[in-house]
């Protein structure tokens, strides 16, 4: 994947798929730290014992688990290439949260890329799911509720073309908000 | 922690209010973008977000966006299906932003199928 914001929209993808309600997403930028780490989390089915052992691994051959194992075996990859981490808990009947992390000047590591289109997109696509979208950068952070928003739309779809600009645009400009702070900080 | 604010939700409100009054006829046309993993990667997003601008622009509220999971044809992704009321759904293949433009100016708004780039009818 040629940006980290497209493993993200595939992994909250894959727990959707997992008849999933409620997706969590946190970006956590530790630049002080040298680290991007990522967490998806999802209230889903989750996946049972028996593929779970198999789930990051691209060649597993049952056909239910390729669909989920292909979007993970590629974060995977792309973690442990830039001397990160990654590591995935399932509770079948409770939901899945998968966890990678990134050295952040890793010369290999993908741009973190177009957040604010992969949360639009999702939020488009499926408007019966919530979506918490949490953004830090080292002390300052952003966050989105969908089910929040929701709320103060009353009845008006989210999923209003002209809501979703809107939205994207929110979120592009409270990104830069963020990491305009730590700069002058 | 920064959340959005009242004033922001209040705008995204007010932007919406004009479409109202259209909303009997939503989902009159339905345009699916399916979302696996290769579609992601081949460029789903983009064509999907582009999707979501001309609907914006062309301010339509009867035109519902959906995103499913994929269709097991790795090989032709982005793939989307456009379904005008009635008529049989057509899968368009290896969609780009410019394609899906073209596929929403002239076969949704004007009904006119791009056979170019359709796979199937289903
Ligand atoms: S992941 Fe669906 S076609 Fe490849």
């Amino acid at each position: 994947m040629r940006e980290i914001a497209l493993h993200i929209l595939d992994i909250a993808e894959n727990g959707i798929a997992a008849g999933a309600d409620t997706i969590s997403i946190l970006v956590n930028e530790a630049r002080k730290d040298n680290l991007l780490k990522l967490e998806i989390k999802d209230n889903g089915r989750g996946i049972p014992s028996n593929i779970f052992k198999n789930v990051t691994d691209p060649f597993s051959t049952t056909r239910t688990t390729r669909r989920v194992g292909m979007g993970l075996s590629l974060l995977k990859a792309a973690a442990l290439r830039c001397d990160g981490s990654f590591d995935i808990e399932s509770e079948p009947g409770k939901g899945t949260k998968v966890s990678a992390g990134f050295r952040f000047d890793h010369i290999d590591r993908a741009p973190l890329g177009n957040m604010a289109d992969s949360v639009m997109v999702l939020i488009a696509g499926h408007p019966d799911i919530d979506f918490i979208y949490t953004h830090i950068i080292d002390e300052n952070d952003f966050v989105l509720d969908t089910s929040e928003i929701k709320k103060e739309l009353e009845d008006i779809p989210i999923t209003d073309s002209s809501i979703m600009l809107h939205l994207s645009e929110l979120i592009k400009n409270a990104l830069k908000d963020i990491e305009l702070k730590g700069k002058m900080s | 922690m920064a959340k959005l604010s009242i004033q922001d939700l209040k705008k995204i409100k007010e932007n919406a209010a004009k479409g109202i009054s259209l909303r009997q006829e939503q989902g009159r046309i339905k345009v699916t973008v399916h979302m696996g993993t290769c579609g992601i990667a081949a460029g789903a997003r983009e064509v999907m977000s582009t999707l979501v601008e001309e609907i914006a622009q062309a301010d339509r509220q009867d035109i519902q966006v959906v995103a499913s999971s994929c269709m097991g044809m790795c090989s032709s992704e982005p793939n989307v299906t456009v379904q005008v009321e009635a008529e049989e759904p057509i899968i368009y293949q290896k969609m780009t932003a410019n394609k899906m433009r073209q596929v929403f100016k002239r076969h949704i708004l004007l009904g006119e199928v791009q056979t170019d780039f359709a796979l199937a009818k289903m």
